[in-house]
């Protein structure tokens, strides 16, 4: 018993105290990452704005200035005017809450339908999984704009109808993405350790299997709101997303395209604001699974 | 063993198949062995030769839809093979729990030792979260981690190999369980942590009556703490004894093999190590007759053509070899 305590303090205490944890260790190689530092600064700015547009734009960004239409950016319109006299700058501004709502929408639909289905499929496999799979498959079978704008086309136009059709067309990618790493996870001794000492399969599930998949899953968050807003934005132009005269991305793009020639201004605003809220996404989805990726070791 | 009580555990008829894409696989193939309350049993034998997937089908943890599992598995009067799920759930960890060979993946690394620790204590004992946190600084400090207040907060990654394997160790004790399989508790340690680990599992024993079954393919980890020793080769038993007789008198020339193929510390260093020639049989192309047969030494005839099947010497004794019949 005492050569037990005494062998215990000279050779088992050695702890590797100061490895870090390999999430401590993602967030400072995402802050190294440069392009993720300004995808995240980007964003930063995109939140603000849709957050704070009745700071930062006084008035009502859908009263139509008539006598001011199509106005090119001058002191008092910065950004323009529209077909109607509307600021471009105020329905960018206002634009932004739309299109982050629907990212925030879409993407939600995504993670509360395609991870827990994800997880079952992968975590019981047999028959339940191959039920699962099948349907994804068949949801796959389509391009995902495609089936955004098919469930569209049956729910109807509007800002419910545009994040639930989305959402949908985004549940296989989840399920998919979070049924393969629940079928590596699955194997670690670990799981089998909880299932030896007679955890619940809900508690494996919860505690054991799903903070271990996450990384992943937050990556895909990213890139799927960039995503998310891109075919909010499709739908918009088509003028089948949310509709007038609510501001949104898409709509006022497809309603400038007939200006587009002589009033290049009232497309292009609209068209960087996307692309800037797209981008920051994708830099911050690309940096994160940079920054995850335990296959890389920079 | 004891005489005249009544085992623990007793395996009988146990079969467990995996059914894979290229046919299916008898992994263990007819074992029987008992397991008497306080005793600790030695299961040995090489990698693939059965010893985990007999430990697994008793615990019930192979994926039922790969696998078919005949036999009885009678625990406490109870066969575990026949328990609906749920009842099955409440005995692994609670009345028999299970120590891995890997304790650098057997522990989630996202969850701190305490709370893995907890996790099993609120399943099976039912403590609120607050006592079984004590509970669990309580279970490492008889494991003899140091300082187990400030060990009991912390992630896996910052413990060592050995203080894993504790922390293992202190999981599987701490329901009280009746049996423990300890599954190569000490394989993936070096030398000195795994003498410190035989300590204390031995230790902890002497002050319960918990019985084990060690698997391991360590010759000298099995003569330092069981007591009776079953020895598996290709999905079967092939020998029975106790302890201080295996080691004098093996009669199974798979046996023999094994103790030969020890190394001896400061043995002569001109003679060179015997080993057993050959390898284990695939499992999907089994040898006929014997299994052992394509790498004895003493192989005769009926070896080829048929099984040999298991003489009991006595109660404790039994050896499944055609030579076993004559006094050799």
């Amino acid at each position: 018993m005492n050569d037990i305590d005494i062998n215990t303090k000279n050779n088992d205490s050695d702890s590797v105290g100061d490895i870090d944890s390999s999430s401590s260790r993602g967030w400072a190689k995402l802050k190294r990452n440069k392009a993720a530092l300004v995808g995240g600064i980007f964003l930063l700015i995109y939140i603000v704005c849709a957050f704070g547009a009745p700071v930062l734009f006084w008035g009502n960004p859908s009263a139509p200035d008539l006598i001011n239409s199509l106005s090119p950016p001058c002191a008092k319109y910065l950004l323009g005017t529209d077909e109607l006299g509307r600021s471009i700058l105020g329905r960018i501004l206002y634009g932004s809450r739309v299109s982050l709502m629907i990212a925030v929408g879409v993407v939600g639909v995504g993670l509360l339908f395609g991870v827990p289905v994800g997880l079952i499929s992968g975590y019981f496999g047999g028959k339940t999984d191959f039920i699962i799979q099948r349907f994804t498959d068949m949801l796959l079978a389509f391009p995902g704009f495609l089936l955004a704008l098919a469930l569209v086309a049956i729910l109807g136009v509007g800002l419910k109808n545009t994040v639930i059709s989305i959402g949908i067309s985004m549940i296989p990618i989840y399920i998919r993405l979070v049924r393969g790493c629940v079928l590596t996870v699955r194997e670690e001794v670990y799981v089998e350790a909880a299932r030896a000492s007679g955890t619940k399969d809900r508690h494996i599930i919860l505690r054991h299997i799903l903070p271990n998949v996450l990384a992943p899953i937050i990556v895909q968050t990213s890139l799927g709101m960039g995503t998310a807003i891109l075919f909010a934005a499709g739908l918009g132009f088509l003028g089948i997303g949310v509709q007038p005269p609510t501001p949104e991305w898409g709509s006022m793009l497809g309603s400038a395209r007939a200006y587009m020639m002589g009033k290049p201004h009232v497309a292009t605003f609209p068209g960087i604001a996307i692309f800037l809220a797209v981008l920051s996404f994708n830099l911050l989805g690309d940096g994160l699974r940079d920054a995850f990726d335990p296959r890389s070791k920079i | 063993m004891k005489a005249g009580m009544a085992p623990l555990l007793s395996i009988v008829g146990l079969k467990t198949s995996f059914h894979t894409l290229d046919g299916t696989i008898t992994a263990v193939n007819g074992v029987d062995f008992d397991v008497y309350p306080g005793e600790t049993l030695g299961l040995v034998g090489e990698s693939g030769c059965g010893k985990s997937v007999t430990a697994l089908s008793v615990l019930r943890l192979l994926n039922p839809s790969m696998t078919t599992i005949h036999g009885q598995v009678n625990f406490d009067g109870k066969n575990l093979l026949s328990l609906d799920p749920e009842e099955m759930r409440m005995i692994r960890g609670g009345t028999i729990s299970m120590i891995f060979q890997e304790p650098m993946t057997s522990l989630n690394p996202i969850l701190t030792v305490g709370e893995q620790i907890s996790e099993s204590l609120r399943l099976h004992e039912k403590l609120g979260r607050k006592k079984a946190w004590e509970k669990a600084i309580q279970m490492l400090e008889i494991v003899q981690i140091p300082s187990p207040e400030l060990r009991v907060g912390e992630y896996p990654h910052k413990l060592s190999g050995g203080m894993r394997q504790r922390v293992m160790i202190a999981m599987a004790l701490s329901c009280n369980p009746r049996l423990i399989f300890a599954d190569e508790p000490t394989t993936a340690l070096d030398v000195t942590i795994q003498a410190q680990i035989i300590r204390l599992l031995e230790h902890l024993k002497k002050g319960s009556n918990t019985s084990i079954v060690l698997i391991t393919h360590d010759l000298g980890v099995v003569a330092q703490m069981a007591s009776r020793v079953v020895v598996m080769y290709a999905g079967r038993v092939v020998e029975e004894a106790p302890v201080v007789e295996l080691f004098h008198d093996a009669r199974h020339p798979y046996t023999k093999g094994l103790l030969k193929s020890v190394p001896v510390l400061g043995g002569d260093k001109k003679t060179r190590l015997n080993e057993i020639p050959g390898i284990v049989p695939n499992l999907l192309h089994m040898p006929k007759g014997c299994s052992f047969h394509p790498r004895c030494s003493m192989t005769m005839d009926i070896c080829k053509k048929e099984s040999p099947s298991m003489i009991h010497f006595n109660k404790n004794r039994r050896v499944a070899c055609w030579l076993a019949t004559d006094d050799f």
